[in-house]
């Protein structure tokens, strides 16, 4: 089984978004960029499943700037066997993604495709699902769990109410959720390794797809600000304060 | 210009979140139908029928929807949309698991979890965690929505729609229900509470979680907690507050042994009173907090408990 997993170079975790003066966006000048953590975890399962032998082949794709490239050797230095890298310097809706994932996921003939459940820095949480519409797929999506058998896969997901199984018909799409697995670190030697790897580079005309955006940004601006109230030095005072304000 | 709202409900209760939902699509104007999808959906349906402004609830009423699968909810909805300019849901685990299906086969882009309707093509959504606020105006001929409920008032009742049943649909072949491990409990639910008391790393234990449990149920509140809590095993996923957890925006949320990461932030800033208890005076959780004690939990909650 041929295994695609996408990943995405987003605004690292731990650093705060600031917002242009101009409102035109969020500023990504001199920060600190990441795989999107959602993707650390698709990779590391992909390498287990190819460890485990149930993958034969496990690829990573990026759609994004020149820089994604380095967030597909990332994914390589910790396992993923071969990258894709979909030159674009347009920041592309999931919509577009999707479709230039479908025409990966066919090209490759992979039976499984692993997405994260969502990219911290937009937050649509659109991609995966989008892809197993287009490619007709059944889906596995917020994956807490997965067991691969024959031709079908469980899927344990993370739902509101706790915690639901589905068991999908191969190929299918899972998108992971936070606690599906624990990503490894890359080790100094397969960093090295990973840099003799093959990384095809595409563009989204390749596949033929139509990228326009449907949505155009009005403005992006601060949320409403909170301000930090005051220190209660005891118990008592603070059951005070509460019965003042009648939430108690 | 005609609206669906898809309904969340558990084939018995309709929830508040169709309520909320129903606010945002009343705010593009024009005609808001439900949509009710399930088993045994009547009683959901009347119910449904009930919220104001609601032109009429379609029921589709087969055992593959029970639990609205993707694949099986993504089969019904798509072909009714020819009737529709816009679908909203609420953006639970439910509905954001089939609506990006249902986008990318009208070939529309999803527009997810809004705060905010500017105009029937113009909303406001949160980026990055919430730290940025988009808005953003779709050019696609039909609109899919998921809405971040906590943002909207809910819809009041006295209204009489009409109701209709649709065809059964035809059972997806590719995926089905094994089965539900649900969380038990006599608590209100997190997204609805007017209270929630949420625990965090500092709790340090599953055993040490009852002192929060008991505060909560002293306060009839519901139970949180942050990723960290949940990461260790102390309580369920389900628990999780945050950016890619669960929005919540209670009355008074009390955040106990919470260092207050932007992640958590983002699923309960806009409480209306946030209570920090934490050992750290320079914990982040503290500048978002109306109200800060500076404490070892394990003597300050059980303090508070006493007290109420
Ligand atoms: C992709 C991604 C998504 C994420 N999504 C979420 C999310 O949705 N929700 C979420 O919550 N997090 C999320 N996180 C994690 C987030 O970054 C933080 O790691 C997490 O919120 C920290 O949890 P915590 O505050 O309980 O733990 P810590 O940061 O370890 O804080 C523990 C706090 O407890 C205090 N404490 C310890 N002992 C005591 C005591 N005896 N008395 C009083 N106080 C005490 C400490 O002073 C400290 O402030 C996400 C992270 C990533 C990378």
């Amino acid at each position: 089984m041929k295994v695609l997993v996408p990943v995405k170079r987003v605004l690292d975790y731990n650093v705060k978004a600031r917002v242009k003066a101009d409102q035109s966006g969020v500023d990504l000048s001199n920060v600190k960029m990441s795989m999107n953590p959602f993707d650390e975890i698709s990779v590391e399962e992909a390498v287990r499943l190819k460890e485990a032998g149930t993958a034969t082949e496990a690829v990573v794709v990026s759609i994004g700037p020149a820089k994604a490239q380095e967030t597909i050797r990332t994914a390589l230095a910790v396992g993923m066997d071969r990258g894709i890298h979909v030159q674009t310097d347009e920041d592309l809706e999931p919509l577009a993604i999707a479709k230039i994932l479908k025409a990966i996921a066919e090209e490759e003939g992979a039976q499984l495709v692993i997405t994260g459940k969502q990219a911290i820095d937009n937050d649509y949480g659109a991609t995966g699902s989008m892809l197993a519409a287009l490619l007709d797929w059944p889906q596995g999506t917020f994956a807490n769990t997965v067991e691969t058998s024959g031709d079908s896969i469980t899927v344990k997901r993370e739902v509101d109410g706790g915690l639901q199984t589905v068991k999908l018909t191969l190929p299918a799409v899972v998108t992971t959720d936070l606690r599906l697995n624990e990503p490894r670190y890359a080790r100094l030697p397969d960093i090295m390794k990973a840099k003799k790897k093959q990384i095809d580079a595409k563009t989204p005309a390749d596949y033929g797809v139509d990228t326009a955006p449907r949505l155009t940004t009005v403005k992006v601006t601060e949320p409403a600000g909170r301000s930090a109230g005051i220190k209660v030095e005891s118990v008592e005072a603070l059951v005070g304060k509460l019965k003042t304000e009648g939430v108690i | 210009m005609a609206i669906l709202v898809v309904a969340e409900h558990d084939n018995t209760d309709l929830k508040d979140a169709t309520h909320k939902t129903v606010t945002a699509a009343a705010a593009m104007g024009g005609d808001v139908d439900i949509l009710v999808a399930g088993t045994g959906v009547k009683d959901v349906m009347a119910a449904a029928a009930k919220i104001d402004g609601v032109r009429a609830v379609l029921g589709v009423d087969h055992v593959s929807l029970t639990r609205q699968l993707a694949e099986a909810m993504e089969a019904v909805i798509v072909p009714l949309m020819s009737e529709y300019d816009a679908i909203l849901a609420p953006d639970t685990t439910a509905h954001k698991n089939y609506m990006p299906r249902v986008a990318a086969k009208l070939d529309v882009m999803q527009i997810s979890s809004i705060t905010g309707v500017e105009s029937a093509d113009t909303f406001v959504r949160p980026i990055y965690a919430g730290n940025a606020m988009a808005t953003v105006k779709s050019s696609d001929s039909k609109k899919v929505i998921t809405v971040r409920t906590t943002a909207f008032n809910a819809a009041g009742e006295g209204g009489s729609a009409s109701d209709k049943m649709l065809a059964d649909p035809a059972s997806p072949s590719t995926s089905e229900f094994v089965g539900e491990e649900l969380t038990k409990s006599d608590r209100p639910e997190l997204a609805a509470a007017k209270i929630v008391v949420s625990g965090g790393r500092g709790v340090g234990s599953s055993e040490n979680f009852a002192i929060i449990e008991s505060l909560a149920d002293k306060l009839g509140a519901a139970v949180g907690a942050s990723r960290a809590a949940v990461d260790a095993g102390y309580v369920p996923n389900d628990y999780q507050v945050g950016q890619t957890g669960k929005s919540v925006a209670p009355e008074l949320y009390i955040a106990i042994g919470i260092s207050g990461a932007i992640q958590h932030l983002a699923g309960m800033k806009d409480s209306k009173i946030i209570v920090a208890i934490n050992k750290d005076e320079d914990a982040p959780i503290f500048q978002v907090a109306d109200y800060g004690l500076v404490a070892d939990l394990f003597i300050a909650v059980p303090e508070l408990e006493a007290a109420l």
